[in-house]
């Protein structure tokens, strides 16, 4: 293979992965911070409330 | 203010510019229909033209019927909600699927007895297939998600669905999309793409329409009240978002004229079998899977009236599954001229969607928790819960398909068609039916005419699936199995027509599954219509008037 085959597959093997894995912890932290449970609690009742 | 005179009943800058772009659509439409290299292809010609002067009448027809102001967002501070383009949707919805339903029915008949072909070419397996998967999918199924999605942003947003003309035009030229597609498939129209077989012209008409149903979706969530956007939009969005990105991928040609329904992809080989799967499978992660997790996420708490088991695992199973499907397709193309490790790359990350996937069933079946008891009185939110059943039971069966041993005699064969079913009609089907079941009297503000003829559905068409895909395991698995057996000497076993000859009594099984999925749903339609026409109309609607006998 040519080298930019092989740049541009070992860029998007290494930072690639760092990128999502960064991004899936951040969600991580965001759906499990004790402090949101009252958020998550009321935004679970959305569809219940009638208006 | 009150007393001020009635203002000026002035055209929109929409209405003028539509009805000026449909003009010189029509214009154009008569050009090609003229000058087309193929009768077929000036048909489709003829068809939009006809569609842009019904179109320009329409606009033109609703302006002098309308007020002078527009719609107000809000009415004695409650949502004006805009559910006229919702019903619309929803009767598409029924009408295509029982269509979907029999040309399936039609299709499994034939594969049993192919004298049912006629030899006539339109009517032939090969153009009613891609009919049948189109209907079903595209036009029940994608009308189902139009309907809901605009239902249910309307409704967890608590404002009116944004755009005048916009909402309408999404919901008329999406079935437009359907009737073209659908008539080229009976014509010998197609690009040969599995799920992706129109032309390049209704590609290009189904951008633009799906980029209007994602401005009209993302303006209402814009607009919303409620400051946390709820999980079910979420998943709407990102069913939005990932067809738009997969259609111009896998639909990226060019044409051999104008004048011509024929164009060649510009991907070539093994990418172009690579770029279609990555469609086609994600075509099941995000038509048929994220965006009816949408409609779990939403009706099933209203139906239950207990909020969802676990908004956090919600959360997290959303993006799992956002950023894992996306790379499963290779499964498709196991033991091909695809690399060795791409092909092991899909197998791998379809093992681990089993994690979010199940995160998802756990999530809509644990709702119920508590409240179990609504099972056995309420057939609608029965058919919703056996439908996440079935959707962990699919999720199963296709991880382990994807593994490369078990693709080496489960792939080409009736299992494939098999597992497709249980997703298709135990999960997506189902949780479909439950949302028209509550949707449609919640729309016309009136009571289910019968739950008893729900019961009767549910039933009948669980025995109907029952059997197509115990059918298609037994008739998959031995398939699969002579066409790999050898003889002492090394050669194989069995002729091909010995394989197809075996099959025969599996594909009469799976017909009369296939006629009784179809019995269900029309009990279903004729329920729905019984809910319709009713003069009773809900208690809780005080406003409501019923109509005259």
């Amino acid at each position: 293979m040519d080298p930019t085959y092989k740049a541009v597959a070992e860029f998007a093997q290494t930072w690639g992965l760092v990128y999502f894995t960064v991004i899936f912890i951040g969600v991580l932290l965001y759906a499990l911070w004790p402090s949101r449970q009252q958020q998550f609690d009321e935004a679970a009742r959305i569809p219940l409330r009638e208006d | 203010m009150a007393n001020a005179a009635a203002p000026q009943k002035q055209m929109t800058m929409g209405e003028g510019g539509l009805a000026l772009t449909f003009a010189g659509l029509a214009l154009l439409c008569i050009v090609i229909a003229a000058k087309a290299y193929t009768p077929e292809y000036a048909f489709h010609a003829y068809l939009f033209t006809a569609a842009s002067v019904a179109a320009v009448f329409a606009i033109i027809n609703r302006y002098y019927n309308r007020p002078a102001e527009r719609a107000p967002l809000t009415i004695d501070g409650k949502p004006n909600y805009n559910m006229g383009p919702v019903k619309f949707a929803t009767v598409a919805s029924v009408v295509w699927g029982i269509a979907g339903f029999t040309v399936g029915l039609i299709i499994a008949l034939q594969l049993a007895f192919p004298a049912l072909n006629f030899d006539l070419q339109w009517i032939s397996f090969g153009r009613l297939r891609p009919l049948h998967t189109s209907a079903v999918i595209f036009a029940f199924g994608g009308n189902v998600l139009l309907a809901t999605s605009f239902y249910v942003v309307q409704r967890t947003s608590r404002a009116r669905l944004a755009g005048d003309l916009a909402p309408w035009f999404v919901i008329l030229g999406y079935n437009f999309f359907i009737l073209i597609a659908g008539t080229g498939y009976l014509l010998g129209i197609t690009q040969s793409k599995e799920y992706a077989e129109p032309e390049w012209y209704s590609d290009l008409w189904l951008t633009v329409v799906w980029v209007t149903y994602l401005l009209v979706f993302l303006a209402t969530l814009w607009r919303r009240a409620e400051p946390h956007i709820y999980v079910a939009n979420w998943f709407y969005l990102a069913f939005i978002v990932t067809i738009a990105v997969l259609h111009l991928g896998n639909n990226a040609s060019v044409p051999v004229s104008i004048f011509s329904s024929k164009s060649y992809i510009v991907w070539s080989g093994v990418q172009d079998a690579m770029v279609q799967w990555w469609y086609g499978h994600n075509a099941v992660g995000f038509f048929l899977t994220a965006g009816f997790l949408a409609i779990m996420y939403y009706f099933i708490p209203k139906r239950a009236e207990r909020p969802v088991y676990s908004y956090r695992l919600s959360i997290i199973h959303f993006w799992a599954l956002i950023f894992l499907y996306i790379w499963a397709g290779p499964h498709h193309l196991h033991y091909t001229a695809l690399p060795d490790w791409a092909q092991t790359l899909g197998m791998t990350f379809s093992i681990m969607l089993w994690m979010p996937s199940w995160g998802g069933m756990i999530n809509g079946i644990m709702t119920l928790s508590g409240a179990w008891d609504k099972l056995r009185t309420d057939p609608v939110l029965r058919l919703m819960v056996v439908s996440v059943a079935f959707y962990g039971m699919s999720t199963f069966e296709g991880p382990m398909m994807s593994v490369k041993v078990v693709n080496s005699l489960s792939h080409y064969t009736d299992w494939t068609i098999g597992h497709v079913h249980s997703g298709a009609l135990g999960w997506v089907a189902y949780v479909s039916f439950g949302a028209l079941y509550c949707m449609v009297p919640w729309l016309w503000n009136r009571k289910l005419y019968s739950l008893k003829l729900v019961n009767w559905h549910f039933w009948v068409s669980t025995v109907g699936i029952v059997l197509y895909i115990t059918a298609m395991w037994v008739s998959g698995i031995l398939q699969g199995l002579m066409w790999r057996a050898y003889t002492s000497l090394g050669f194989l076993e069995y002729s091909f027509v010995e394989t197809v000859e075996a099959m025969h009594p599996f594909y009469v099984i799976r017909a009369l599954g296939g006629f009784l999925f179809l019995c269900g749903a029309l009990i279903m339609v004729w329920n729905l219509w019984k809910t319709v026409n009713s003069a009773e109309a809900e208690e809780t609607a005080g406003l409501a008037l019923a109509p005259a006998e």
